[in-house]
């Protein structure tokens, strides 16, 4: 087991959460090999909520794949929670996603045949919580997204926005030390998209929590405490949402 | 997760319809053809199972039970002198030729009880009684006797025929196996047996016997191979060594066995294929699952709970469909049909041998499976 004591951050110091050290990447072989991370360096503190911005095809699924252990880096060093993800086994990151991370990508992959509570809840499910708790929870969860009204709904009589909830739902029912989200609003109306990013502000407001969230909504960018632009495989600029760029 | 994992199975109708058919056509085809195979092989064992008898004497040379090959009367005694024997009396075996009123002829299997005793007879009379071979010119056939030599409203009790050109006078209706080649069993006495026969230099087909209590059939067979310079068989040793030799002097092992083989192999391909394509399909939904944090081994019982249930479905409705089919057609007599539990184990170990195959593929994707192949846009 790997769960070791996270040494609690000094109030005021922003301690790193996730720390990455040239991360590189790249798909293809010979001629149709394509370079996407070029050594990435980035800090997440805890606590913080960073928007990750940056032009089409510029990596950033990319790299919040990689932070979250589902894609290996070619080269470069990752930690999270102080642990270094980079030297970890397969089963070890599978073990230490279902401990610590979730996510939310642009494809839901929610499981067609269980319904809303029951998708949300598969987090829980995985950790061995008993249903019937895990579906409360879960249902409590999708309520204050709006979706009160659909827990028994299967995924195919869900609209698209609807699906991005419950996907969301199930990334916040672990309450996770790290939570990535890979346009978590695009296809929610403004206000659903209130909501949602309200929850995931909540999580990484609490001094021990980060969440990472890729964007191109500019209407969610005051809810960000840094806003991080990828160009070309490459970070290019950090900027404070009440300062100025560094 | 084992909720998750049915909730995948049988939450997509269609998908789980399409696996369960596949499974079930499948066992239903090896147990109908494999069971209509060993129907047949028993009704080449016919001679033997249709004679009440635990031990067979022969010839040492025998090769099966409708090849006789005639021992000399003197066998008899033999046999009765050899320790362990409770009885052992003639028996007459032979094919013949009956005469119907219509002047119609019909091939009949002509069975010689001993005289005395009737021991050997059949089990079951459906009608009359056996006791009254023991009066003139008298027989007792089988159903496929009445139903082959004019139907229950020609052959039936009294009526009388032909067997040689001599009288035989209906006395009984038996219960027997069908044989291969469709001829019936007509029983009567062994003397009456000979003088329905031809003449022959020999003519002791068999010598049946009993062992005391106590005494196996098997070693009183071995008892009477090693003291005398006659063969003996248990009747099932006997039963083998006449499929044995049918499997392997006539086209019927060849040609239905390689049916058999090829029911066997298309339905294993069938079950194998649709397991797969079932697993495939899922493997989005287990890799997600894994992103999530399901390990290999969680996801590994997954599959197989579903995998194993499916197959145990559909070996249960396979084998029942067979058996219901089975029952129609032996109901009517139309197909031998004789399910045996080595085919139906063979069945069952084979389609666990599939499940478990197909499983083990998936496995082994999953455990490769980046998991973000399945959460790229
Ligand atoms: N598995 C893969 N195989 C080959 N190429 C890939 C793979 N994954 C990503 N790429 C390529 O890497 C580049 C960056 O992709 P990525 O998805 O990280 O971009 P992005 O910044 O998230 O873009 P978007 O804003 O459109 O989502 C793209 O050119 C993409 O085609
Ligand atoms: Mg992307």
């Amino acid at each position: 087991m790997m769960t070791q004591t996270i040494p609690k951050p000094p109030d005021g110091i922003s301690t790193s959460l996730v720390t990455a050290r040239g991360l590189t990447k790249s798909f293809g072989e010979g001629n149709a090999r394509i370079s996407v991370l070029k050594g990435v360096d980035l800090d997440v503190f805890m606590g913080e909520v960073l928007l990750l911005v940056g032009p089409s095809g510029s990596g950033k699924t990319t790299l919040l794949s990689v932070i979250a252990g589902i894609l290996d880096a070619d080269e470069g060093e990752l930690s999270i929670l102080e642990q270094s993800i980079t030297n970890f086994s397969a089963a070890a990151k599978t073990q230490f996603r279902r401990d610590y991370l979730s996510f939310v990508f642009q494809q839901y992959n929610l499981l067609p045949t269980l319904t809303a509570a029951e998708n949300a809840a598969v987090p829980l499910f995985i950790r061995g919580v008993p249903k019937k708790m895990a579906l409360e929870t879960a249902a409590e969860i999708l309520a204050e997204l709006g979706m009160g009204e659909r827990l028994q709904s299967l995924p195919s009589k869900l609209s698209g926005g609807e699906q991005q909830r419950v996907a969301i739902a199930r990334a916040l029912v672990g309450d996770p030390r790290l939570l990535l989200c890979d346009e978590p609003t695009a296809s929610l109306d403004g206000e659903t998209g209130h909501k949602v990013v309200e929850q995931l502000q909540h999580i990484g407001k609490r001094s021990n929590r980060a969440v990472i969230i890729v964007t191109h909504d500019s209407r969610i960018f005051e809810f960000g405490d840094r806003i991080v632009h990828m160009e070309d495989g490459q970070i290019d600029q950090v900027q404070h949402v009440n300062g100025e760029p560094t | 997760m084992n909720f998750v994992a049915l909730k995948m199975l049988f939450g997509d109708r269609a998908k789980y319809l399409m696996l369960l058919a596949g499974l079930t056509f499948s066992t239903m085809l090896i147990v109908q053809q494999g069971s209509i195979f060993w129907g047949l092989m028993m009704y080449s064992q016919s001679g033997i199972s249709n004679i009440n008898a635990p031990v067979w004497v022969t010839d040492p040379n025998i090769n099966q039970v409708d090849e006789v090959k005639p021992l000399a009367d003197t066998a008899v005694t033999v046999v009765r002198s050899v320790p362990g024997v409770e009885w052992a009396v003639p028996l007459y075996k032979g094919v013949q030729r009956a005469r119907l009123a219509d002047g119609n002829y019909q091939q009949i299997s002509l069975v010689g009880l001993d005289t005395a005793t009737l021991l050997g007879r059949p089990h079951t009379v459906f009608e009359g009684a056996i006791e009254e071979l023991r009066s003139p010119d008298t027989v007792v056939l089988d159903q496929w006797a009445v139903e082959r030599l004019g139907g229950p409203d020609v052959i039936k009790l009294g009526t009388v025929f032909e067997i040689n050109d001599r009288k035989a006078r209906v006395v009984g209706i038996a219960d027997t196996q069908k044989s291969f080649q469709n001829i019936p069993f007509v029983y009567t006495t062994y003397e009456r047996a000979l003088s329905y026969s031809p003449p022959e230099r020999r003519k002791l087909s068999y010598v049946i016997a009993k062992p005391i209590p106590g005494v196996s059939p098997e070693s009183l067979a071995r008892r009477i191979e090693a003291e005398t310079a006659l063969g003996a068989y248990t009747d099932e040793e006997f039963s083998w060594k006449t499929i044995r030799w049918v499997l392997k002097n006539t086209g019927i092992g060849v040609n239905f066995g390689t049916t058999v083989l090829l029911g066997f192999i298309v339905g294993m391909a069938i079950s194998g294929q649709t397991f797969y394509l079932f697993t495939v399909e899922n493997l989005k939904q287990f890799g997600a699952l894994k992103a999530i944090g399901a390990s290999t081994g969680m996801l590994a019982r997954m599959i197989l709970l579903q995998s194993f249930l499916v197959g145990f479905i559909g070996y249960g409705m396979g084998v029942g469909l067979a058996t219901i089919f089975g029952l129609t057609a032996a109901s009517n007599e139309q197909l031998p049909f004789v399910e045996t539990w080595p085919l139906l184990g063979g069945v069952f170990v084979a389609l666990l041998g599939i499940c478990s195959l197909s499983s083990a593929i998936s496995i082994r994707k999953l455990a490769k499976l980046e998991p973000a192949i399945v959460f790229r846009g």
